[in-house]
């Protein structure tokens, strides 16, 4: 039975639920219940923006909050996997990764590879990522990419609460160390999903919405960018394709290359930095493998090869907007040779 | 140097394990030293010969509930948890019957069903690991403890500061083991740790911190067997310092120009297996013949597991993508 509940309603209900499922599932980071040691209240937070709220007291000794040492504890989370637990750490804000980052990278991706099938690290790093709430520079950046680079991980971003819930049960569920990465700007975004529980499989976008002129692929918090644009070129009849990635790695080329193939035309939707990013690793799959398909060069929208700023003025023009993606489709839509 | 700690009496059976274990290191050390210079192995080795009396001395008091974190230096860790020597051997000549089919090396051999989370690549990338498999062992009632070994270099990396806080502040049943074999690559520890002792670090984290003679094998052990039953019944965290030195260089290849001889002397006066052997006959628990017997089961060990390694089967194509995920 569906009903509308928020992005961050949908994240702490899988999570209520897989707890409840499974006695092996914790939850650790910092604040994640708030108030530790403190004389006022225990789950004075429920994590900083609120995801984990309630949790503590419904699964007492399984939700656990760190001191400010992401290393220590993201490791923690890393070590106990191997050791029997399903922990889901949370990275308060993927610009933190810097300083837990080898933890990740170097240990959990590499376990099982290096030691030769022989290590299973069910971890799931939860994190917030993206621009919008003017938290500057070191507070709003999009780092899937470099998570996506590195073999061993699985990096998801869910653009809507029904695939937050469905998402996160299954990087709970699943064996191998996923990063899940969650847009502040969308914990508020209201969507139907289901009470009951479900799994999301990994490497399988969604078509969010079909068209036969122009391919949007795009992710996370673009979708909805780029779902605004495709309305507003529907009425002027250009009918776009909008293809959610969901999970970047693995990724699902498949129905990346089948659309480009009918549409010919390819737009990027990224709010990442330029260079090194899905968008250009999706220009690249499709300059490869649907070369012959394309009828016009392909186009990129993402962030500048800036920092993210803090003025709401600079902010504002930093993330890609609709008009930008609306800007793309006419130009891929009106090449000539 | 003399040895301190009045013991608790080991039994036979056990002190014969512990020779054969502190033996089987050092032989398996020795003889990659020797191989590692004909260059039939490739890559990068950090030998573990000298500081024999840590691995085996604590890992003596560890059970099958028990997790360790190795370093660079890991040979010795992992022989001290039951890791197959063969096996081993054969992954430091990265064949596909290795103990991580080749994949590998010397700095990452591991074996999760023996407690061995691993050598190293990464200085320092222990501890918070050993953080979680001690949280796992809390949790899970196993009564399980965890050790994460690492040296001097490592006692400054801030992920083992970190690790310690951390163990301490959730009480873990952990044990921080600091082999201070004097040298960060070529840096002196007496430099680089700008306390006097890394073990004066540990009150900084609210923990026992013990100094402990690395060379000696009862020292060790008896240090090692306070802060594992401290850990398993709850008591929390401990940090033991070993002082000691390595008998060969950072890694092979290195020609130690930055050390005196500090090594032959040790070699001479300080070895730990000589010290030991003197001991357990001095004593009468266990006689010379008792220590030869030993010693020649050893050298056949070794000598079957190198002629084993450099006889078996490298890693084909179809190995390069496996084992990547569980499942894609």
């Amino acid at each position: 039975m569906a009903r509308n509940i928020t992005y961050r309603e949908a994240i702490n209900e899988a999570l209520t639920q897989e707890m409840e499922r499974d006695e092996s599932v914790i939850v650790l980071g910092e604040d994640n219940a708030g108030g530790a040691g403190a004389p006022g209240e225990d789950d004075a937070w429920g994590g900083v923006l609120g995801v984990t709220k309630g949790l503590y007291h419904k699964f007492p000794g399984r939700v656990l909050d760190t001191p400010i040492s992401e290393s220590a504890f993201i490791g923690a989370a890393i070590g106990a996997a191997t050791a029997g637990l399903r922990p889901v750490a949370e990275l308060m804000f993927v610009d933190f990764m810097g300083v837990c980052f080898d933890q990740i990278y170097n240990q959990a991706a590499k376990f099982r590879y290096m030691f030769g099938g022989k290590a299973v690290t069910p971890v799931v790093i939860r994190t917030m990522y993206g621009a919008g709430l003017r938290a500057a520079a070191q507070h709003s950046q999009c780092l899937y990419p470099l998570f996506t680079h590195i073999p061993g991980l699985k990096v998801v971003l869910p653009a809507t609460p029904y695939d937050a819930k469905g998402l996160l049960t299954q990087a709970i569920r699943d064996n191998d160390p996923v990063m899940f990465f969650e847009h502040k700007a969308l914990y508020d975004l209201a969507g139907p999903v289901p009470e009951e529980s479900y799994a999301l499989p990994f490497g399988e976008a969604n078509v969010v919405r079909e068209g036969g002129d122009v391919t949007i692929v795009t992710l996370g918090r673009m979708v909805h960018t780029s779902l605004s644009a495709a309305s507003e070129l529907a009425a002027a009849g250009v009918q776009c394709e909008v293809i959610d990635l969901r999970t970047t790695s693995p990724l699902d080329s498949d129905t990346v290359l089948e659309s480009v193939e009918a549409t010919g035309r390819l737009v990027v939707v990224d709010e990442a930095h330029p260079r090194c990013s899905i968008a250009t690793d999706i220009s690249a799959l499709v300059a490869q493998k649907a070369f012959g398909a394309l009828r016009a060069p392909i186009e990129m929208v993402t962030a500048p090869h800036t920092p993210v700023p803090f003025s709401t003025a600079l902010e504002d023009i930093f993330i890609p907007d609709a008009q930008r993606v609306v800007n793309a489709v006419k130009a891929v839509t009106g090449w000539t040779r | 140097m003399t040895d301190t700690v009045e013991r608790k009496a080991l039994t036979r059976e056990h002190l014969l394990d512990v020779y054969r274990t502190m033996r089987t290191i050092r032989e398996f050390e020795e003889r990659v030293h020797a191989e590692f210079a004909t260059g039939d192995i490739p890559g990068f080795v950090h030998l573990y010969a000298g500081e024999e009396a840590s691995a085996a001395g604590v890992c003596s008091n560890l059970d099958e509930r028990d997790t360790i974190a190795s370093t660079h230096r890991g040979h010795g860790h992992c022989i001290a948890r039951g890791v197959d020597v063969v096996e081993m051997m054969a992954e430091i000549y990265g064949r596909k019957t290795g103990s991580c089919h080749g994949k590998g090396g010397s700095m990452h051999i591991a074996d999760l069903s023996k407690g061995m989370l691993g050598a190293n690549g990464i200085v320092g990338g222990g501890p918070p690991l050993i953080c979680g498999t001690a949280l796992a062992a809390k949790i899970k009632g196993t009564g399980g403890v965890s050790v994460a070994f690492f040296g001097d270099g490592g006692s400054n990396q801030g992920t083992t500061l970190e690790s310690m806080n951390l163990a301490s502040v959730w009480n873990l049943p952990a044990v921080f083991v600091a082999e201070n074999n004097g040298y960060a690559e070529t840096t002196s520890s007496t430099w680089s740790v700008a306390s006097d002792n890394i073990a004066d670090r540990a009150a900084g984290f609210g923990m026992p911190g013990v100094i402990v003679d690395g060379f000696d094998f009862f020292a060790v052990h008896e240090a090692a067997r306070e802060a594992v039953a401290r850990a398993r019944e709850g008591g929390g965290p401990t940090l033991i310092e070993m002082k000691f030195t390595r008998y060969f260089g950072h890694f092979e290849g290195d020609q130690q120009t930055y050390r005196a001889d500090e090594v032959a002397r040790a070699r001479a006066e300080l070895d730990c297996l000589k010290r030991f052997a003197d001991r357990v006959t001095e004593t009468g628990e266990l006689s010379v013949a008792d220590l030869d017997a030993v010693d020649a089961e050893v050298a056949t060990l070794i000598e079957t597991a190198v002629e084993a390694a450099k006889a078996a089967p490298l890693p084909t194509e179809a190995d390069l993508l496996t084992d990547v995920y569980v499942r894609y």
